[in-house]
């Protein structure tokens, strides 16, 4: 039996308006694979994130996830994976326990396993041992942390992260991705992630898509990607190399309510 | 691709058949608990809400009842007045609901939460929940503080219970009122501009404060479409005696809240957007 990939995008286009975000995309992705969509401002990277956990539906082009046409299996789709948006979207008048245990209601984790699952995503997140105070005493790495076991509690086979550790200091990046790895290694889940941080999609992907006014730019391996442009190249050379000179027009034009929201979510993080 | 494909990627399917009703009842489940959760840990807002009945019992209601100028009947004012206060509470405590979900949408609680497999419809009937449970505190200050003004209003539990479901009721069609707004209008601004609009000709065309009989023709016509008349005649009823159709009431706030719930959620996606 051939295993079906996890993510299979064709010619996805998607308009608002006039404005053509996502233009004729294309991206498979396999089981297990960590892949990060990369790309300025405006690129088109957050419409399909929106398009790939059905938030906003298919336009035009195909998309299935784990061979679920996303048109007719929406549900069933929903019920396979986990997402973190880029804001810091926690309920804080909540415990951690209490924001855990509405995801694992929402995703119909059965009653018996509840109470495990629910410890184990806090454990996993280490986050355990301060579980049962109010959320909106967390530090910015912790709420990021408690979205993460909110993803997790149902075991998704896929987790899509948007710009998860935007705002969050080092440390607290480092503890978060650990933490995705550990979930990884233990679940076999697929990752597909965006983020602004070179340095990140570097250690962490096994794939970079770069995104550009709304079109793939490059797909491949960060090695592979570094190769194309030259021996001794970085990934964000890279990123300049096909994003490169009208960056600063793209962010004027279409990255403000992207910008607004990061800066937002840095004010929350604290 | 450095990776090697998994094969044992196991699927989840979404549940069908009953087991569907099963779930919606879960999922409505699940965010009535969390909006109860959320008011366990921050009760300040349930007494602070009691503020403005009471004042409106002991300003308006204690002076109207001096002036004599509105016919209640054998009523005293201030018995006539209470169960409007309270469908008047209710009101005031739902139709800013809209505001909360814009909020949520702002915040990216929305998103994340639409993303899950609970429906938009599950979501709704949490939230129009939660501003049920909020009205309900007030039927238990407004007869309270009713009987220390010398009201005489019913201590039968059953009714008392009976009118806190006729303001569930009302509230839900409310919240969902303004929920459906906010997906028409998607602006926290211009929601609360039209929010404060709506809400004191719904107030004042309603029999919450005067009976029908005294309104001009126009006014009775408005009245006679506004689910809170029919609020505020079941919470009479229940009350204080009043005579009213109680069957005709009921089913008019429970087709309300039904259809409430059912435009907020054809209209909650497209406030995600």
């Amino acid at each position: 039996m051939t295993t079906p990939l996890a993510i299979d995008c064709q010619h996805l286009t998607h308009r608002y308006g006039h404005f053509t975000a996502v233009d004729d995309f294309s991206l498979q992705v396999r089981c297990g694979e960590t892949v990060g969509l990369l790309g300025p401002n405006g690129a088109g990277k957050t419409t399909v994130v929106r398009v790939l956990t059905t938030l906003t539906p298919v336009q035009r082009g195909e998309v299935y996830v784990f061979g679920l046409d996303s048109r007719r299996h929406t549900m069933d789709i929903r019920h396979n994976i986990g997402y973190v948006p880029q804001q810091l979207s926690i309920e804080s008048a909540l415990t951690g326990r209490q924001n855990v245990e509405l995801f694992a209601r929402l995703y119909d984790v059965p009653r018996g396993q509840r109470s495990d699952r629910v410890d184990e995503a806090l454990r996993a997140m280490q986050l355990l041992g301060v579980a049962d105070g109010l959320a909106g005493t967390y530090s910015g790495g912790m709420v990021r942390r408690l979205e993460l076991a909110q993803a997790l509690v149902n075991r998704p086979s896929l987790l899509i992260l948007d710009e998860p550790t935007v705002g969050l200091d080092p440390i607290a990046r480092d503890s978060v991705w650990t933490q995705v790895g550990r979930m990884q290694d233990d679940f076999g889940m697929t990752v597909l992630l965006t983020t602004h941080y070179m340095q990140e999609a570097d250690a962490l992907c096994d794939r970079v898509a770069l995104m550009h006014h709304g079109q793939l730019q490059a797909v491949g391996s960060p090695a592979e990607l570094k190769q194309t442009v030259s021996p001794d190249a970085t990934l964000e050379d890279v990123f300049r190399h096909y994003a490169g000179s009208d960056l600063a027009e793209d962010n004027s034009q279409t990255g403000l309510r992207a910008v607004r929201s990061s800066r937002r979510t840095a004010r929350r993080v604290g | 691709m450095s990776v090697e494909p998994k094969a044992d990627v196991e699927i989840v399917r979404a549940p069908r058949g009953w087991r569907r009703i099963r779930g919606m009842a879960m999922w409505m489940g699940a965010f009535a608990v969390v909006e109860l959760q959320k008011l366990r840990h921050d009760r300040t807002e349930l007494l602070t809400r009691l503020v403005q009945p009471a004042l409106w019992l002991l300003i308006f209601g204690q002076t109207f009842s001096r002036l004599h100028v509105i016919d209640t009947g054998h009523v005293p004012y201030l018995a006539f007045l209470a169960p409007g206060i309270i469908a008047q509470s209710a009101l005031f405590i739902s139709i800013f609901y809209g505001i909360q979900i814009i909020w949520d949408r702002d915040a990216g609680i929305l998103a994340k939460l639409m993303v899950t497999p609970a429906p938009a419809s599950a979501l709704i009937t949490g939230k129009a929940f939660a501003a049920g449970v909020r009205s309900v505190v007030q039927v238990i200050g407004v007869v309270a503080l009713a009987y220390l003004l010398g009201v005489h209003m019913t201590v039968n539990p059953l009714r008392i219970l009976g009118a806190m479901g006729v303001v569930v009721l009302g509230a839900a069609f409310f919240a969902c009122l303004s929920m459906t707004l906010a997906g028409l209008v998607r602006n926290r601004d211009r929601l609360m501009g039209i929010g404060q609009a709506i809400t004191m000709p719904l107030f004042f065309a309603s029999n919450a404060l005067y009976p029908v009989d005294v309104m001009p023709r126009w006014l009775r016509w408005l009245s006679a479409v506004n689910p809170l008349s029919y609020e505020v005649n079941a919470l009479r009823g229940l009350l204080i005696g009043s005579p009213t159709n109680g069957i005709l009431d009921i089913t008019v706030l429970v087709l309300a809240a039904v259809a409430g719930i059912a435009m907020a959620s054809a209209l909650l996606r497209r406030l995600v957007r």
